[in-house]
């Protein structure tokens, strides 16, 4: 019997059902761009002659990488972004001081529906899957395609199925349950295929925590991670998304090429040491580790309920005087409510600086790019060579908690043991 | 199509951060990104990539979905990829813009840096000119070939309109 991906291409394709290893062609329900990709499909749009999107409402555009433009280079890619939904009346469009990282937007705004299938050019695009969508990054030269003809080919693919039950221990998180995924597949262990997260503890998960273990299904190789849509999903989406949609989810006897079983009771906090994603130890195991910068933001941890938990650390706390602390919220939204919550001020007291919602340093972009010989903790999930600033740099992935923990300490700390000054 | 050049091997899981480095996306010329190609990871790479073969391990182009990546490598001269396996998005995208790259498990073990190879795309055959090995990949499906020999997509899409 089918499962849920299974059945969201087969919808999307107009067949009655389809198998893993099949090619298909999909409708596409709406597409992403953002500016370090996108101005690239623009470029070949009108390079090829195009004259019309396929659909003027489908098409999200969110400049997030670098906003505002730190540089001229990055000001010319948002000036593109701009004149192109100017000239085809593009209906969303983001600009600087409305959006945020487009993977926060696509969900917050409501353009991304469960049973959808969705492609942004950016690997991160799998985020929605915690919805109930599929979605997928894709290049630049294939949006083009997606941008003219609205439809794109997909491999059906093999489904690794990760279930999950137990409680998660106080301060430790959907992202210690990521790592350990990615310390049990490795780096390439669910390329080419879907990652399905289910079970009770998925099922207690809020929505922002379902988009932080979706998000990093790349970081395994995978093309999408998916949580079949629940009541919580619905009680997220009401007042965001308009249009009804259909539930999609996997039979109970549905097929998969393996299963992975992790109770979160066993959890504790992890950590990604350099240079890979899957390069995961017990944060006990590298705790002291001197830290020059600690980052709270991206597509991964920069969401109202990640924040929460860092002020819920940093509150009367102060930054060790060896590090600095940078927060960034996920979007427009999400810095509102962090702001009406009180938690930025908890920041700022804390001696941490809050920069406004974009991408910044996560990808070594702006807003505290790291030097040569500096080590930085970072709730983001990349942590290659140079990702954040300089090739002699280094970079720790870990959860919010562990974060906050760490700033405070001035060296990576285990907030399950952590005791304030 | 057969393809011929020497080789420059790289171990497993190759990411688009080495490939071509966040900083360099706001580059809008691709003969300026290809200066910037790999030169975390091998600081020689443009000084023998001209038309050169990349073997490579498990996963190339893991990471972002930077079509960048296969942009800077083509345009840097490099005639083809054979991979243990690939990164999927980075797979679509070398496909895409018309840089041929092949899945082949037992080539990696066979060839050396320099060693000079001949490629079939529409077989997979594989020959090593230097100790007269063979490996074979796996096949490209008909349409993937189909649109290496259009030269890539943007070519499919400006037939189509055009
Ligand atoms: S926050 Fe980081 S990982 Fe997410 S979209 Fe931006 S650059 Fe990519």
């Amino acid at each position: 019997m089918a499962n849920i991906i299974e059945k969201i291409l087969s919808r999307a394709s107009s067949k009655k059902e389809v198998t893993p290893g099949e090619i298909i062609e999909a409708n596409i329900d709406c597409a992403m761009i953002n500016e370090m990709t996108g101005h690239l499909t623009i470029k070949y749009f009108h390079e090829v002659g195009a004259k019309k999107v396929w659909d003027r409402e489908k098409i999200i555009m969110v400049p997030d990488h670098l906003i505002p433009a730190p540089s001229v280079e990055a000001a010319e890619l948002h000036k593109i972004m701009r004149e192109f939904a100017k000239e085809q009346k593009i209906k969303h469009f983001y600009d600087v001081g409305r959006g945020g990282i487009a993977h926060q937007i696509m969900v917050e705004k409501g353009h991304v529906k469960p049973g959808d299938v969705v492609v942004g050019a950016d690997s991160h695009t799998c985020t929605y899957g915690a919805i109930g969508a599929f979605s997928t990054g894709i290049g630049s030269t294939e949006m083009t395609a997606v941008f003219i003809t609205g439809r794109l080919w997909f491999k059906v693919p093999k489904v690794i199925e990760i279930k999950v039950e137990g409680n998660f221990r106080k301060f430790v998180t959907p992202k210690d349950l990521f790592l350990k995924v990615a310390k049990i597949l490795g780096a390439s262990g669910a390329n080419y295929r879907g990652l399905e997260f289910k079970g009770p503890t998925v099922r207690d998960m809020s929505i922002d925590g379902r988009m932080t273990v979706c998000n990093m299904a790349i970081e395994v190789g995978a093309k999408a991670g998916i949580i079949e849509p629940d009541e919580k999903t619905l009680e997220y989406l009401r007042g965001r998304v308009r249009e009804s949609f259909p539930i999609i989810k996997s039979d109970e006897d549905s097929e998969y090429e393996k299963s992975l079983e992790i109770n979160a009771n066993d959890l504790i906090p992890l950590v990604s040491c350099p240079d890979a994603v899957d390069n995961v130890k017990p944060v006990s195991d590298v705790e002291g580790i001197e830290l020059d910068q600690v980052f709270i933001g991206s597509c991964t941890n920069g969401r109202i309920e990640d924040l929460r938990l860092a002020a819920e650390i940093l509150k009367g706390n102060k930054v060790s005087d060896r590090t600095r602390l940078i927060i960034i919220p996920a979007s427009q939204e999400v810095f509102l409510d962090a702001l009406r919550e009180g938690l930025i001020e908890t920041f700022l007291l804390s001696g941490a600086i809050v920069a406004n919602p974009t991408c910044g340093p996560c990808l070594g972009g702006h807003l505290g790019v790291i030097a040569s010989g500096e080590v930085c903790l970072s709730t983001t999930n990349r942590n290659f060579i140079g990702r954040m600033g300089s090739t002699k740099s280094k970079v720790y992935l870990a959860s919010p908690a562990t974060a906050a923990a760490s700033a405070i300490k001035g060296r990576i700390t285990d907030p399950t043991s952590f005791k304030g000054d | 199509m057969r393809i011929s050049g020497k080789v420059i091997k790289y171990g497993d899981d190759i990411n688009t951060d080495y490939i071509i480095p966040a900083k360099y996306l706001v580059l809008t010329d691709p003969k300026e990104l290809a200066k910037h190609a790999m030169e975390s990871l091998d600081p020689s790479f443009t000084e023998k990539s001209k038309d050169a073969i990349i073997v490579a391990g498990k996963n190339f182009g893991c990471g972002s979905s930077r079509e960048q990546a296969p942009i800077s490598l083509k345009y840097a001269g490099i005639k083809a990829i054979v991979a243990k396996s690939f990164a999927r998005i980075f797979y679509r995208n070398a496909i895409n813009i018309g840089l041929p790259v092949l899945e082949c498990e037992d080539l990696w073990d066979k060839v050396k840096d320099g060693d000079q190879l001949i490629l079939d795309l529409k077989s997979g055959k594989i020959e090593n000119l230097n100790n007269n090995t063979y490996a074979q990949a796996q096949p490209l499906p008909g349409f993937i070939l189909e649109l290496i020999e259009m030269g890539g997509l943007l070519n499919k899409l400006k037939r189509m309109i055009g």
